[in-house]
Protein backbone atom coordinates (compact mmCIF):
# COMPACT_ATOMS: atom_id res chain seq x y z
CA UNK A 1 0.00 0.00 0.00
CA UNK A 2 3.00 2.33 0.03
CA UNK A 3 2.25 3.09 -3.63
CA UNK A 4 -1.24 4.29 -2.71
CA UNK A 5 0.20 6.46 0.05
CA UNK A 6 2.55 8.08 -2.47
CA UNK A 7 -0.38 8.91 -4.74
CA UNK A 8 -2.15 10.38 -1.72
CA UNK A 9 0.98 12.34 -0.82
CA UNK A 10 0.97 13.83 -4.31
CA UNK A 11 -2.58 15.13 -3.78
CA UNK A 12 -1.68 16.56 -0.40
CA UNK A 13 1.32 18.28 -1.96
CA UNK A 14 -0.94 20.04 -4.46
CA UNK A 15 -3.59 20.71 -1.80
CA UNK A 16 -1.09 22.76 0.21
CA UNK A 17 -1.72 25.53 -2.27
CA UNK A 18 -5.49 25.54 -2.26
CA UNK A 19 -6.57 24.28 1.16
CA UNK A 20 -7.50 27.66 2.61
CA UNK A 21 -10.00 28.51 -0.10
CA UNK A 22 -11.31 24.98 -0.14
CA UNK A 23 -11.94 24.85 3.62
CA UNK A 24 -13.53 28.30 3.57
CA UNK A 25 -15.97 27.19 0.86
CA UNK A 26 -16.83 24.13 2.95
CA UNK A 27 -18.29 26.50 5.56
CA UNK A 28 -20.02 28.88 3.17
CA UNK A 29 -22.41 26.38 1.62
CA UNK A 30 -23.92 24.96 4.84
CA UNK A 31 -24.22 28.41 6.43
CA UNK A 32 -26.16 29.69 3.41
CA UNK A 33 -28.39 26.63 3.12
CA UNK A 34 -29.21 26.33 6.80
CA UNK A 35 -29.93 30.05 7.02
CA UNK A 36 -32.15 30.25 3.94
CA UNK A 37 -33.90 26.90 3.99
CA UNK A 38 -33.60 25.95 7.63
CA UNK A 39 -34.16 29.20 9.46
CA UNK A 40 -36.01 31.15 6.76
CA UNK A 41 -38.31 28.46 5.42
CA UNK A 42 -38.24 26.66 8.77
CA UNK A 43 -39.82 29.66 10.57
CA UNK A 44 -42.83 29.39 8.20
CA UNK A 45 -43.20 25.73 9.08
CA UNK A 46 -42.86 26.26 12.82
CA UNK A 47 -45.55 28.97 12.73
CA UNK A 48 -47.85 26.79 10.61
CA UNK A 49 -50.19 23.95 11.55
CA UNK A 50 -47.55 21.13 11.60
CA UNK A 51 -44.79 23.04 13.49
CA UNK A 52 -42.30 20.15 13.26
CA UNK A 53 -41.17 17.63 10.67
CA UNK A 54 -40.84 14.04 11.83
CA UNK A 55 -40.91 15.36 15.37
CA UNK A 56 -38.06 17.92 15.16
CA UNK A 57 -37.69 21.53 14.01
CA UNK A 58 -37.32 21.92 10.27
CA UNK A 59 -33.70 23.08 10.47
CA UNK A 60 -32.82 20.04 12.60
CA UNK A 61 -34.60 17.82 10.08
CA UNK A 62 -32.87 19.46 7.14
CA UNK A 63 -29.26 19.76 8.37
CA UNK A 64 -28.19 16.08 8.54
CA UNK A 65 -29.84 15.34 5.18
CA UNK A 66 -28.02 18.25 3.64
CA UNK A 67 -24.78 16.99 5.16
CA UNK A 68 -25.15 13.67 3.32
CA UNK A 69 -26.36 15.30 0.09
CA UNK A 70 -23.44 17.73 0.08
CA UNK A 71 -21.05 14.79 0.34
CA UNK A 72 -22.82 13.22 -2.64
CA UNK A 73 -22.38 16.38 -4.69
CA UNK A 74 -18.71 16.79 -3.76
CA UNK A 75 -18.02 13.18 -4.66
CA UNK A 76 -19.74 13.63 -8.02
CA UNK A 77 -17.64 16.69 -8.80
CA UNK A 78 -14.40 15.07 -7.61
CA UNK A 79 -14.83 11.84 -9.57
CA UNK A 80 -15.77 13.30 -12.95
CA UNK A 81 -13.82 16.24 -14.38
CA UNK A 82 -10.69 16.05 -12.18
CA UNK A 83 -10.34 12.30 -12.82
CA UNK A 84 -10.81 12.87 -16.55
CA UNK A 85 -8.09 15.52 -16.37
CA UNK A 86 -5.60 13.28 -14.60
CA UNK A 87 -6.48 10.32 -16.81
CA UNK A 88 -6.61 11.98 -20.22
CA UNK A 89 -6.16 15.74 -20.42
CA UNK A 90 -3.01 16.02 -18.26
CA UNK A 91 -2.02 12.33 -18.34
CA UNK A 92 -0.99 12.46 -14.69
CA UNK A 93 -1.74 8.75 -14.29
CA UNK A 94 0.46 7.83 -17.26
CA UNK A 95 3.28 9.68 -15.51
CA UNK A 96 2.63 7.78 -12.27
CA UNK A 97 2.44 4.42 -14.02
CA UNK A 98 5.90 4.91 -15.54
CA UNK A 99 7.18 4.51 -11.96
CA UNK A 100 6.72 1.58 -9.55
CA UNK A 101 3.16 2.87 -8.93
CA UNK A 102 0.50 0.36 -10.11
CA UNK A 103 -3.07 0.92 -11.31
CA UNK A 104 -4.30 -0.43 -7.98
CA UNK A 105 -2.17 2.16 -6.17
CA UNK A 106 -3.64 4.95 -8.29
CA UNK A 107 -7.14 3.74 -7.47
CA UNK A 108 -6.51 3.32 -3.75
CA UNK A 109 -4.75 6.69 -3.60
CA UNK A 110 -7.64 8.41 -5.36
CA UNK A 111 -10.27 6.89 -3.07
CA UNK A 112 -8.14 7.67 -0.06
CA UNK A 113 -7.89 11.27 -1.19
CA UNK A 114 -11.63 11.42 -1.91
CA UNK A 115 -12.31 10.17 1.63
CA UNK A 116 -9.97 12.81 3.09
CA UNK A 117 -11.67 15.58 1.14
CA UNK A 118 -15.14 14.36 2.11
CA UNK A 119 -14.10 14.09 5.74
CA UNK A 120 -12.72 17.65 5.77
CA UNK A 121 -15.81 19.23 4.19
CA UNK A 122 -18.15 17.10 6.33
CA UNK A 123 -16.35 18.20 9.50
CA UNK A 124 -16.81 21.80 8.46
CA UNK A 125 -20.48 21.13 7.76
CA UNK A 126 -20.89 19.41 11.12
CA UNK A 127 -19.40 22.39 12.92
CA UNK A 128 -21.98 24.63 11.27
CA UNK A 129 -24.70 22.18 12.35
CA UNK A 130 -23.51 22.43 15.95
CA UNK A 131 -23.60 26.23 15.73
CA UNK A 132 -27.18 26.08 14.43
CA UNK A 133 -28.09 23.82 17.33
CA UNK A 134 -29.20 20.95 15.14
CA UNK A 135 -27.09 18.20 16.72
CA UNK A 136 -29.11 16.62 19.51
CA UNK A 137 -26.93 13.63 20.32
CA UNK A 138 -23.29 12.80 20.94
CA UNK A 139 -23.71 10.04 18.38
CA UNK A 140 -24.21 12.86 15.90
CA UNK A 141 -20.46 12.88 15.36
CA UNK A 142 -20.90 9.58 13.54
CA UNK A 143 -22.97 11.46 10.94
CA UNK A 144 -19.61 12.65 9.58
CA UNK A 145 -18.64 9.03 8.90
CA UNK A 146 -22.02 8.43 7.27
CA UNK A 147 -21.52 11.48 5.06
CA UNK A 148 -18.11 10.20 3.93
CA UNK A 149 -19.64 6.79 3.20
CA UNK A 150 -22.50 8.38 1.26
CA UNK A 151 -19.97 10.36 -0.80
CA UNK A 152 -17.95 7.22 -1.51
CA UNK A 153 -21.13 5.30 -2.41
CA UNK A 154 -21.58 7.78 -5.26
CA UNK A 155 -17.90 8.44 -5.94
CA UNK A 156 -16.89 4.81 -6.49
CA UNK A 157 -19.48 3.95 -9.17
CA UNK A 158 -19.09 7.35 -10.85
CA UNK A 159 -15.30 6.88 -10.91
CA UNK A 160 -15.83 3.48 -12.53
CA UNK A 161 -17.98 5.16 -15.18
CA UNK A 162 -15.57 8.06 -15.71
CA UNK A 163 -12.78 5.58 -16.48
CA UNK A 164 -14.78 4.39 -19.50
CA UNK A 165 -15.33 7.87 -20.95
CA UNK A 166 -13.29 9.57 -23.68
CA UNK A 167 -15.03 12.95 -23.43
CA UNK A 168 -16.71 14.90 -20.63
CA UNK A 169 -20.13 15.22 -22.31
CA UNK A 170 -21.90 12.68 -20.12
CA UNK A 171 -20.78 14.27 -16.86
CA UNK A 172 -23.32 17.09 -17.09
CA UNK A 173 -25.97 14.47 -17.77
CA UNK A 174 -25.12 12.64 -14.54
CA UNK A 175 -25.54 15.94 -12.75
CA UNK A 176 -28.90 16.72 -14.30
CA UNK A 177 -30.44 13.26 -14.33
CA UNK A 178 -29.02 11.78 -11.14
CA UNK A 179 -27.44 14.20 -8.71
CA UNK A 180 -29.88 17.12 -8.89
CA UNK A 181 -33.07 15.01 -8.81
CA UNK A 182 -31.73 13.05 -5.85
CA UNK A 183 -30.73 16.26 -4.09
CA UNK A 184 -34.29 17.54 -4.50
CA UNK A 185 -36.26 14.32 -4.01
CA UNK A 186 -33.97 12.08 -1.97
CA UNK A 187 -35.42 12.92 1.42
CA UNK A 188 -33.25 15.94 2.20
CA UNK A 189 -35.88 18.70 2.17
CA UNK A 190 -38.98 16.69 3.12
CA UNK A 191 -39.67 13.11 4.22
CA UNK A 192 -39.58 10.61 1.39
CA UNK A 193 -42.94 9.14 2.48
CA UNK A 194 -44.63 12.27 1.12
CA UNK A 195 -43.71 11.20 -2.42
CA UNK A 196 -45.74 8.88 -4.71
CA UNK A 197 -44.99 5.18 -4.12
CA UNK A 198 -43.04 4.77 -7.37
CA UNK A 199 -40.74 7.72 -6.69
CA UNK A 200 -40.22 6.46 -3.15
CA UNK A 201 -39.12 3.13 -4.56
CA UNK A 202 -36.64 4.78 -6.89
CA UNK A 203 -35.26 6.96 -4.10
CA UNK A 204 -34.62 3.90 -1.90
CA UNK A 205 -32.61 2.21 -4.69
CA UNK A 206 -30.01 4.98 -4.62
CA UNK A 207 -27.52 5.48 -1.78
CA UNK A 208 -28.62 9.02 -0.90
CA UNK A 209 -31.90 8.15 0.86
CA UNK A 210 -30.03 5.63 3.02
CA UNK A 211 -27.26 8.09 3.85
CA UNK A 212 -29.79 10.76 4.75
CA UNK A 213 -31.81 8.40 6.96
CA UNK A 214 -28.70 7.24 8.80
CA UNK A 215 -27.26 10.72 9.29
CA UNK A 216 -30.60 12.08 10.45
CA UNK A 217 -31.12 9.33 12.98
CA UNK A 218 -27.66 9.94 14.43
CA UNK A 219 -27.93 13.75 14.57
CA UNK A 220 -31.46 13.82 15.98
CA UNK A 221 -30.69 10.97 18.35
CA UNK A 222 -33.46 8.61 17.28
CA UNK A 223 -32.36 5.03 16.80
CA UNK A 224 -33.65 3.68 13.52
CA UNK A 225 -34.58 -0.01 13.31
CA UNK A 226 -33.46 -0.01 9.67
CA UNK A 227 -30.01 1.48 10.34
CA UNK A 228 -28.32 -1.83 9.54
CA UNK A 229 -29.96 -1.98 6.11
CA UNK A 230 -28.98 1.61 5.32
CA UNK A 231 -25.39 0.93 6.25
CA UNK A 232 -25.33 -2.28 4.22
CA UNK A 233 -26.65 -0.51 1.11
CA UNK A 234 -24.00 2.22 1.41
CA UNK A 235 -21.20 -0.29 1.90
CA UNK A 236 -22.43 -2.38 -1.03
CA UNK A 237 -22.34 0.65 -3.35
CA UNK A 238 -18.81 1.50 -2.21
CA UNK A 239 -17.57 -2.09 -2.59
CA UNK A 240 -19.16 -2.76 -5.98
CA UNK A 241 -18.07 0.66 -7.25
CA UNK A 242 -14.45 0.03 -6.28
CA UNK A 243 -14.40 -3.46 -7.81
CA UNK A 244 -15.82 -2.18 -11.11
CA UNK A 245 -13.52 0.88 -11.06
CA UNK A 246 -10.56 -1.46 -10.62
CA UNK A 247 -11.55 -3.18 -13.88
CA UNK A 248 -12.44 -0.10 -15.93
CA UNK A 249 -9.37 1.88 -14.85
CA UNK A 250 -7.06 -1.07 -15.56
CA UNK A 251 -8.54 -1.41 -19.05
CA UNK A 252 -8.24 2.27 -19.66
CA UNK A 253 -4.70 2.87 -18.44
CA UNK A 254 -3.01 -0.40 -19.35
CA UNK A 255 -4.78 -1.59 -22.52
CA UNK B 1 30.19 1.31 -33.32
CA UNK B 2 28.51 -1.04 -30.89
CA UNK B 3 28.84 -4.73 -31.25
CA UNK B 4 25.58 -6.59 -31.67
CA UNK B 5 24.17 -7.49 -28.30
CA UNK B 6 24.02 -11.11 -27.34
CA UNK B 7 21.28 -12.56 -25.18
CA UNK B 8 23.55 -12.83 -22.16
CA UNK B 9 24.14 -9.11 -21.66
CA UNK B 10 20.96 -7.85 -23.32
CA UNK B 11 19.09 -5.24 -21.29
CA UNK B 12 16.06 -5.79 -23.47
CA UNK B 13 15.39 -9.09 -25.19
CA UNK B 14 12.39 -9.53 -27.50
CA UNK B 15 11.42 -12.52 -29.62
CA UNK B 16 8.19 -12.67 -31.61
CA UNK B 17 6.96 -9.70 -29.61
CA UNK B 18 3.38 -8.95 -30.61
CA UNK B 19 0.72 -6.47 -29.53
CA UNK B 20 -2.82 -6.87 -30.78
CA UNK B 21 -5.72 -4.55 -30.07
CA UNK B 22 -9.35 -5.38 -30.85
CA UNK B 23 -9.09 -5.10 -34.62
CA UNK B 24 -5.49 -4.12 -35.16
CA UNK B 25 -2.07 -5.72 -34.86
CA UNK B 26 0.11 -2.84 -33.70
CA UNK B 27 3.31 -4.88 -33.32
CA UNK B 28 3.69 -8.05 -35.36
CA UNK B 29 6.20 -10.60 -34.05
CA UNK B 30 9.34 -8.46 -33.87
CA UNK B 31 12.76 -9.62 -32.62
CA UNK B 32 15.46 -7.37 -31.17
CA UNK B 33 18.04 -7.12 -28.40
CA UNK B 34 19.38 -3.99 -26.78
CA UNK B 35 22.75 -4.21 -25.04
CA UNK B 36 23.99 -2.27 -22.02
CA UNK B 37 25.33 1.18 -22.83
CA UNK B 38 23.82 1.22 -26.29
CA UNK B 39 21.74 3.91 -27.91
CA UNK B 40 19.09 2.01 -29.81
CA UNK B 41 16.48 3.51 -32.10
CA UNK B 42 13.09 2.62 -33.51
CA UNK B 43 12.68 4.53 -36.74
CA UNK B 44 9.41 4.61 -38.63
CA UNK B 45 6.41 6.67 -39.66
CA UNK B 46 3.45 7.36 -37.40
CA UNK B 47 1.44 4.21 -36.79
CA UNK B 48 4.36 1.84 -37.44
CA UNK B 49 4.13 0.35 -33.93
CA UNK B 50 6.95 2.26 -32.25
CA UNK B 51 4.93 3.60 -29.34
CA UNK B 52 3.21 0.25 -28.71
CA UNK B 53 6.65 -1.36 -28.55
CA UNK B 54 7.90 1.30 -26.14
CA UNK B 55 4.87 0.86 -23.91
CA UNK B 56 5.53 -2.88 -23.69
CA UNK B 57 9.18 -2.24 -22.81
CA UNK B 58 8.01 0.32 -20.24
CA UNK B 59 5.80 -2.36 -18.63
CA UNK B 60 2.56 -0.40 -19.07
CA UNK B 61 1.18 -2.59 -21.82
CA UNK B 62 1.12 -6.36 -21.75
CA UNK B 63 2.44 -8.24 -24.81
CA UNK B 64 -0.23 -10.25 -26.66
CA UNK B 65 2.32 -12.87 -27.69
CA UNK B 66 6.05 -13.53 -27.78
CA UNK B 67 8.85 -13.17 -25.27
CA UNK B 68 9.95 -9.94 -23.65
CA UNK B 69 12.62 -9.53 -20.98
CA UNK B 70 13.56 -6.14 -19.63
CA UNK B 71 16.58 -5.97 -17.30
CA UNK B 72 16.39 -9.75 -17.32
CA UNK B 73 12.86 -9.82 -15.90
CA UNK B 74 9.39 -10.55 -17.24
CA UNK B 75 7.32 -7.32 -17.36
CA UNK B 76 4.10 -9.21 -16.62
CA UNK B 77 5.49 -10.50 -13.35
CA UNK B 78 7.88 -7.76 -12.26
CA UNK B 79 6.44 -4.55 -13.74
CA UNK B 80 6.98 -2.32 -10.69
CA UNK B 81 10.48 -3.73 -10.04
CA UNK B 82 11.51 -3.08 -13.65
CA UNK B 83 9.92 0.36 -13.75
CA UNK B 84 11.86 1.32 -10.61
CA UNK B 85 15.02 1.14 -12.77
CA UNK B 86 13.62 2.77 -15.92
CA UNK B 87 13.35 6.38 -16.98
CA UNK B 88 10.48 7.13 -19.33
CA UNK B 89 10.00 10.18 -21.54
CA UNK B 90 6.55 9.72 -23.09
CA UNK B 91 5.47 11.09 -26.44
CA UNK B 92 3.34 13.83 -24.88
CA UNK B 93 4.50 15.47 -21.67
CA UNK B 94 2.74 14.35 -18.50
CA UNK B 95 4.10 17.13 -16.29
CA UNK B 96 2.07 18.37 -13.36
CA UNK B 97 0.84 21.79 -14.44
CA UNK B 98 -0.41 22.52 -10.93
CA UNK B 99 3.15 22.42 -9.58
CA UNK B 100 6.34 24.42 -9.93
CA UNK B 101 9.21 23.14 -12.05
CA UNK B 102 11.24 21.84 -9.09
CA UNK B 103 8.15 20.39 -7.38
CA UNK B 104 7.55 18.27 -10.45
CA UNK B 105 10.86 16.56 -9.79
CA UNK B 106 10.31 16.27 -6.03
CA UNK B 107 6.87 14.68 -6.24
CA UNK B 108 7.96 12.35 -9.03
CA UNK B 109 10.91 11.18 -6.94
CA UNK B 110 8.46 10.23 -4.20
CA UNK B 111 6.73 7.73 -6.51
CA UNK B 112 10.04 5.87 -6.48
CA UNK B 113 10.20 6.10 -2.71
CA UNK B 114 13.26 8.37 -2.83
CA UNK B 115 13.81 10.21 0.45
CA UNK B 116 12.92 13.89 0.40
CA UNK B 117 16.41 15.21 1.13
CA UNK B 118 17.92 12.98 -1.56
CA UNK B 119 15.18 14.05 -3.98
CA UNK B 120 15.90 17.70 -3.29
CA UNK B 121 19.59 17.29 -4.01
CA UNK B 122 18.94 15.34 -7.20
CA UNK B 123 16.35 17.86 -8.37
CA UNK B 124 18.94 20.62 -8.12
CA UNK B 125 21.52 18.61 -10.04
CA UNK B 126 19.02 17.64 -12.72
CA UNK B 127 17.79 21.19 -13.19
CA UNK B 128 21.41 22.19 -13.75
CA UNK B 129 21.83 19.33 -16.19
CA UNK B 130 18.86 20.35 -18.34
CA UNK B 131 19.63 24.06 -17.88
CA UNK B 132 16.43 24.97 -16.07
CA UNK B 133 17.94 26.02 -12.72
CA UNK B 134 16.76 29.62 -13.08
CA UNK B 135 13.20 28.47 -13.82
CA UNK B 136 12.97 26.21 -10.76
CA UNK B 137 10.22 28.22 -9.05
CA UNK B 138 8.18 28.91 -12.19
CA UNK B 139 4.88 27.31 -13.03
CA UNK B 140 5.23 24.59 -15.64
CA UNK B 141 2.63 26.17 -17.92
CA UNK B 142 4.91 29.15 -18.58
CA UNK B 143 7.71 26.99 -19.99
CA UNK B 144 8.33 26.73 -23.73
CA UNK B 145 7.86 23.41 -25.50
CA UNK B 146 11.60 22.74 -25.46
CA UNK B 147 11.86 23.55 -21.74
CA UNK B 148 8.95 21.24 -20.92
CA UNK B 149 10.67 18.49 -22.86
CA UNK B 150 13.90 19.03 -20.93
CA UNK B 151 11.97 19.00 -17.66
CA UNK B 152 10.33 15.72 -18.69
CA UNK B 153 13.79 14.30 -19.38
CA UNK B 154 15.03 15.54 -16.00
CA UNK B 155 12.03 13.93 -14.34
CA UNK B 156 12.76 10.64 -16.08
CA UNK B 157 16.28 10.74 -14.59
CA UNK B 158 15.23 11.35 -11.00
CA UNK B 159 15.60 7.65 -10.08
CA UNK B 160 19.02 7.41 -11.81
CA UNK B 161 17.71 4.85 -14.34
CA UNK B 162 19.86 2.25 -16.05
CA UNK B 163 17.63 2.37 -19.09
CA UNK B 164 16.09 5.52 -20.52
CA UNK B 165 13.11 5.18 -22.88
CA UNK B 166 12.30 8.20 -25.03
CA UNK B 167 9.25 8.25 -27.31
CA UNK B 168 9.84 10.91 -29.97
CA UNK B 169 11.94 13.11 -27.68
CA UNK B 170 12.17 16.10 -30.03
CA UNK B 171 8.97 16.02 -32.08
CA UNK B 172 7.55 19.52 -32.34
CA UNK B 173 10.68 21.29 -31.07
CA UNK B 174 12.51 24.01 -32.96
CA UNK B 175 16.03 23.19 -34.26
CA UNK B 176 17.82 24.92 -31.40
CA UNK B 177 15.77 23.11 -28.77
CA UNK B 178 16.33 19.80 -30.56
CA UNK B 179 20.09 20.24 -30.55
CA UNK B 180 20.07 21.00 -26.84
CA UNK B 181 18.10 17.81 -26.16
CA UNK B 182 20.45 15.80 -28.37
CA UNK B 183 23.44 17.19 -26.54
CA UNK B 184 22.00 16.16 -23.15
CA UNK B 185 21.13 12.68 -24.42
CA UNK B 186 24.63 12.31 -25.81
CA UNK B 187 26.07 13.18 -22.40
CA UNK B 188 23.86 10.60 -20.73
CA UNK B 189 25.08 7.99 -23.18
CA UNK B 190 28.66 8.96 -22.31
CA UNK B 191 27.78 8.36 -18.65
CA UNK B 192 26.77 4.82 -19.54
CA UNK B 193 22.99 5.16 -19.58
CA UNK B 194 21.37 2.82 -22.08
CA UNK B 195 19.05 4.77 -24.34
CA UNK B 196 16.14 3.50 -26.39
CA UNK B 197 14.31 6.04 -28.48
CA UNK B 198 11.72 6.25 -31.21
CA UNK B 199 11.79 8.89 -33.86
CA UNK B 200 10.60 9.68 -37.32
CA UNK B 201 13.50 12.03 -37.88
CA UNK B 202 16.37 10.40 -39.74
CA UNK B 203 18.84 13.04 -38.58
CA UNK B 204 17.92 12.29 -34.97
CA UNK B 205 18.51 8.58 -35.48
CA UNK B 206 21.81 9.25 -37.26
CA UNK B 207 22.96 11.62 -34.53
CA UNK B 208 22.11 9.47 -31.54
CA UNK B 209 21.74 5.80 -32.39
CA UNK B 210 24.45 3.17 -32.44
CA UNK B 211 21.97 0.74 -33.88
CA UNK B 212 18.43 1.01 -35.01
CA UNK B 213 15.57 -0.91 -36.49
CA UNK B 214 13.32 0.48 -39.18
CA UNK B 215 9.67 -0.30 -38.50
CA UNK B 216 6.83 -0.18 -40.97
CA UNK B 217 3.30 -1.52 -40.60
CA UNK B 218 3.99 -3.29 -37.29
CA UNK B 219 7.08 -5.13 -38.56
CA UNK B 220 10.83 -4.59 -38.53
CA UNK B 221 11.91 -4.10 -42.12
CA UNK B 222 15.65 -3.50 -41.55
CA UNK B 223 18.17 -3.22 -38.76
CA UNK B 224 21.78 -2.17 -38.32
CA UNK B 225 23.87 0.92 -37.65
CA UNK B 226 22.81 4.09 -39.49
CA UNK B 227 25.96 3.83 -41.64
CA UNK B 228 25.53 0.17 -42.50
CA UNK B 229 21.86 0.69 -43.36
CA UNK B 230 22.78 3.48 -45.74
CA UNK B 231 25.53 1.39 -47.29
CA UNK B 232 23.23 -1.57 -47.65
CA UNK B 233 20.11 0.12 -48.95
CA UNK B 234 21.26 3.32 -50.60
CA UNK B 235 24.06 4.85 -52.66
CA UNK B 236 26.75 7.18 -51.44
CA UNK B 237 25.15 10.28 -52.93
CA UNK B 238 21.76 11.49 -54.06
CA UNK B 239 21.00 14.01 -56.78
CA UNK B 240 17.74 15.82 -56.08
CA UNK B 241 16.14 17.44 -59.10
CA UNK B 242 13.21 19.83 -58.98
CA UNK B 243 11.46 20.55 -62.25
CA UNK B 244 9.04 23.39 -62.99
CA UNK B 245 5.44 22.37 -62.21
CA UNK B 246 3.95 19.89 -64.71
CA UNK B 247 7.18 19.55 -66.67
CA UNK B 248 8.71 16.54 -64.94
CA UNK B 249 10.28 14.62 -67.84
CA UNK B 250 9.42 11.08 -68.75
CA UNK B 251 11.45 8.62 -66.73
CA UNK B 252 13.12 7.16 -69.84
CA UNK B 253 14.88 10.49 -70.33
CA UNK B 254 16.66 9.89 -67.03
CA UNK B 255 17.36 6.25 -67.82
CA UNK B 256 20.87 4.99 -67.15
CA UNK B 257 21.98 8.05 -65.21
CA UNK B 258 21.80 6.41 -61.81
CA UNK B 259 21.42 3.10 -60.02
CA UNK B 260 17.89 3.89 -58.96
CA UNK B 261 15.28 6.63 -59.39
CA UNK B 262 12.56 7.74 -56.98
CA UNK B 263 9.85 10.09 -58.24
CA UNK B 264 8.28 12.05 -55.41
CA UNK B 265 5.41 14.52 -55.84
CA UNK B 266 7.77 17.49 -55.77
CA UNK B 267 11.18 16.02 -56.64
CA UNK B 268 13.01 13.34 -58.57
CA UNK B 269 15.79 11.55 -56.66
CA UNK B 270 18.67 9.94 -58.54
CA UNK B 271 20.69 7.46 -56.46
CA UNK B 272 24.31 7.40 -57.59
CA UNK B 273 27.85 7.18 -56.30
CA UNK B 274 28.72 10.47 -58.00
CA UNK B 275 26.05 13.15 -57.82
CA UNK B 276 28.01 15.85 -59.66
CA UNK B 277 28.62 13.59 -62.64
CA UNK B 278 24.94 12.69 -62.76
CA UNK B 279 23.98 16.37 -62.69
CA UNK B 280 26.26 17.08 -65.64
CA UNK B 281 24.75 14.15 -67.53
CA UNK B 282 21.21 15.41 -66.86
CA UNK B 283 22.08 18.77 -68.39
CA UNK B 284 23.85 17.16 -71.36
CA UNK B 285 20.55 15.41 -72.19
CA UNK B 286 18.93 18.79 -72.56
CA UNK B 287 16.92 18.60 -69.32
CA UNK B 288 16.57 21.87 -67.45
CA UNK B 289 15.60 21.29 -63.79
CA UNK B 290 14.61 24.33 -61.79
CA UNK B 291 17.12 23.30 -59.15
CA UNK B 292 19.49 20.45 -58.49
CA UNK B 293 21.16 19.44 -55.26
CA UNK B 294 23.77 16.82 -54.50
CA UNK B 295 23.70 15.41 -50.97
CA UNK B 296 24.76 12.39 -48.94
CA UNK B 297 22.33 9.51 -48.57
CA UNK B 298 20.38 9.53 -45.32
CA UNK B 299 18.15 7.11 -43.48
CA UNK B 300 15.23 8.80 -45.23
CA UNK B 301 16.53 7.28 -48.47
CA UNK B 302 16.82 3.91 -46.76
CA UNK B 303 13.24 4.16 -45.65
CA UNK B 304 12.07 5.25 -49.08
CA UNK B 305 13.87 2.30 -50.63
CA UNK B 306 12.38 -0.16 -48.13
CA UNK B 307 8.80 1.05 -48.13
CA UNK B 308 8.37 3.30 -51.16
CA UNK B 309 7.12 6.03 -48.85
CA UNK B 310 8.49 9.04 -47.04
CA UNK B 311 8.88 8.87 -43.28
CA UNK B 312 6.93 12.03 -42.59
CA UNK B 313 3.77 12.00 -44.60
Amino acid sequence: MTGALRVLEHHLFIYRRTWKGSIFMSFVSPVLFLTAMGVGLGSLISSGPVRTVDGVSYVAFLAPGLLAATAMQSAYVETTYPIMARMQWLRTYDGMLATPIRVLDVLAGEFGWLAVRLALSSCAFFLVMVLFGTVHSGLGLLAIVVAVLTGLAFGAPIFAFTATQRTDTSFALIGRLLITPLFLLGGVFFPIHQLPQLVQGIAWITPLAHGVALARGLAVGVASPTAGIHLAVLLAYVAIGIVVARITLQRRLVP
Amino acid sequence: MATPATDANALIHARGLTKRFANLTAVDAIDFDVGRGEAFGFLGPNGAGKTSTMRMIGCVSSPSAGTLRVLGMDPDENGPRIRARLGVVPQSDTLDVELHVDENLLTYARYFGIRRDVAKRRAEQLLDFVQLRDRARDDVEFLSGGMKRRLTIARALVNEPELLLLDEPTTGLDPQARHLVWDRLYRLKQQGVTIVLTTHYMDEAEQLCDRLVVMDKAKIVAFGSPRSLIEQYSTREVLELRFPIDTTPALDKLDGLSERIEVLPDRVLLYTSDGEAAAVAVHSRGLRPESSLVRRSTLEDVFLRLTGRSLIE
